[in-house]
């Protein structure tokens, strides 16, 4: 029964998620009354999972450099059946979302994607996780012996234990590839929306593509992602990888501005799992009011490039 | 080239969604089914490959007849054949299996469905189907090419794009950009009425079972009311984000 939890690297360095994936995987060991190892492809600081409770960790380094769904899911797969882990534990990334599926077939495991809690029971194992794009929740009971658990970004959190952790490398071969990579393109150096603790969305309320600097200010000052809703993306005033919503990408971050934003269903319900949301419209009627903690009703091209200089001097 | 689009039929976005029976099954009453979004955007783009470079479309579902009038909206914007297979969609285990069994005795270069329903948000059917069929898959799908019998197909990851190669057959996990929301097609009487005249096909459960049951449901807390921050005291906002939410 016991644990093994998939960490995921970015430039051969772990990936920010890996603090709450390890550390959601220490504790369902410890209310399984198990142990927790943890995998990790091509990393130059697993030893650091010891900060979660990780007190071993496989490194596999004869596998493809980039990630390869295909390949790294037949490798964990074959470890964790090797070593008899039946509960695997990844975590809600575009990546653990493309393996997850394959592994999860590899191991005839349940698959329960966006888990945000341990298990609600044990006997059978029972999981809380979002659906209806974060309109409602729904408990998943698995009647597998084995699972495969998504865990939703920024659901659970990190807890701090400071083990010694072992890096055990993996001996297995590499399997055989079925796509080719092309070619890769990835911004460095900002935030992005899956990976960012805030995310400053704008709307039609800004009025045009030329106003976007005041988002792309207050976002500077943040370490923040940009985002938009999905007219912005439609009327191509920004590229459409960054609209949030229904049928865009979801935001689960700490802390969402929105600014000019009315708030349609559609977009509510793809950043509802953020934890604190901020409004700023000069709508008093928007609904978006409703689903936040915080507003101002005012003027954008006046709260925000105030806000943006008082955060400023706050932050130096 | 011959083309398989699943289709899950989902709640409309706007729909309330709410719970019936103590909160143990969706509550129907009042929500306007579609076509799931994700799906929409892959069978479109298969539409297209069948009037660009010629092929066969057919669309599937696993479920009860509920999902009828959503696949024949499929065969009004332009797929050729319809299947349900006739089984309740348990779980997403359950539906991959249903499909990869459906799909191992036609010979398919093109599997395509959404990148995730709007209602389970499992994300999983796609990639298990992959797995259990042994094709290569690409989730997060904005672009597809196919050219003598290889696909280009592009997935956006967290912070960019990549581009993949690989032989068909093929999995793709569609999603907005595949096709642009203006490219959607709406059924115009004559695709209804030809509709009527393409073929349907009921096809018996393999009995797949499910890995997992939803036992409940639950709506999320109700929110506690917006605190209102006049516009020109943005150091209260930022004294409350720091010191009530502890968010900056």
């Amino acid at each position: 029964m016991s644990v093994l939890v998939f960490i995921e690297t970015e430039n051969n360095t772990l990936k920010r998620n890996a603090a709450e994936v390890a550390s959601y995987g220490v504790a369902l060991a410890t209310l399984l009354n198990t142990s927790c190892k943890a995998i990790v492809f091509h990393a130059t600081n697993p030893e650091t999972l010891g900060q979660f409770g990780i007190k071993e960790v496989t490194l596999v380094s004869d596998a493809p450099t980039h990630f390869d769904a295909h390949a790294y899911a037949e490798i964990v797969a074959e470890h964790a059946q090797k070593n008899e882990f039946s509960q695997v534990v990844v975590s809600s990334s575009a990546d653990a979302k493309y393996l997850a599926p394959i592994l999860a077939v590899k191991l005839q495991a349940a698959y329960v994607p966006n888990v945000v809690n341990l298990p609600q029971s044990t006997t059978p194992l029972s999981y809380k996780r979002a659906a209806f794009t974060n309109k409602a929740f729904a408990y998943s009971e698995v009647l597998a012996a084995n699972s495969v658990i998504g865990v939703s970004n920024n659901s659970f959190g990190v807890v701090e234990k400071n083990e010694r952790c072992a890096v055990v490398p993996s001996s297995s071969a590499s399997p055989s590839t079925k796509l080719e990579q092309l070619s890769i393109e990835k911004v460095t150096g900002i935030a992005t929306i899956a990976d960012a603790d805030v995310v400053v969305s704008g709307g039609r309320g800004l009025k045009g593509p030329e106003n976007w600097h005041l988002v792309e200010a207050l976002a500077d000052v943040l370490g923040a992602a940009t985002a938009c809703s999905k007219p912005v993306s439609d009327m191509g005033w920004r590229s459409h990888d960054e609209h949030v919503g229904q049928t865009g990408k979801p935001v689960s971050t700490n802390l969402y501005i929105a600014i000019g934003i009315s708030g349609a269903i559609q977009h509510l319900a793809g950043v509802n799992s953020s934890k604190v949301k901020v409004v700023i419209n000069n709508d008093p009627e928007a609904p978006f009011f409703k689903a936040a903690d915080y507003g101002v009703v005012g003027d954008a091209f006046e709260v925000v490039p105030k806000l943006t200089q008082k955060l400023k001097e706050f932050k130096a | 080239m011959n083309i398989l689009v699943c289709i899950s039929h989902v709640p409309d976005t706007t729909s309330k969604i709410n719970f019936t029976e103590s909160d143990t099954k969706f509550d129907t009453t009042g929500v306007q089914f579609i076509i799931n979004p994700n799906d929409e955007f892959g069978l479109t783009r298969a539409i297209w490959f069948k009037e660009k470079i010629g092929a066969q479309v057919h669309v599937i579902h696993v479920g009860t007849s509920a999902a009828d009038p959503t696949l024949r909206k499929c065969l009004a914007i332009g797929a050729d054949k319809a299947y349900r297979i006739d089984a309740p969609a348990t779980d997403g285990s359950a539906v991959a299996n249903e499909l990869a069994a459906f799909a191992k005795d036609h010979a398919y270069d093109l599997i395509i469905a959404g990148r995730e329903s709007i209602d389970y948000n499992g994300a999983m059917v796609p990639g298990m189907l992959s797995a259990l069929l042994d094709m290569p898959f690409v989730p997060n799908c904005v672009g597809l090419t196919i050219d003598n019998g290889m696909a280009t197909a592009e997935r956006e990851i967290d912070g960019g794009r990549e581009q993949l190669k690989a032989h068909l057959p093929i999995v793709i996990g569609a999603q907005k950009g595949l096709v642009e929301e203006s490219d959607l097609r709406i059924p115009n009487m004559r695709g209804i009425m030809q509709a009527r005249q393409k073929p349907f096909e009921v096809v018996p459960s393999q009995g797949a079972e499910a890995k997992t049951k939803d036992v409940s449901f639950e709506k999320p807390a109700p929110k506690a009311a917006v605190k209102l921050i006049p516009a020109d005291d943005i150091d209260q906002l930022i004294e409350l984000l720091h010191k009530e939410a502890k968010v900056i």
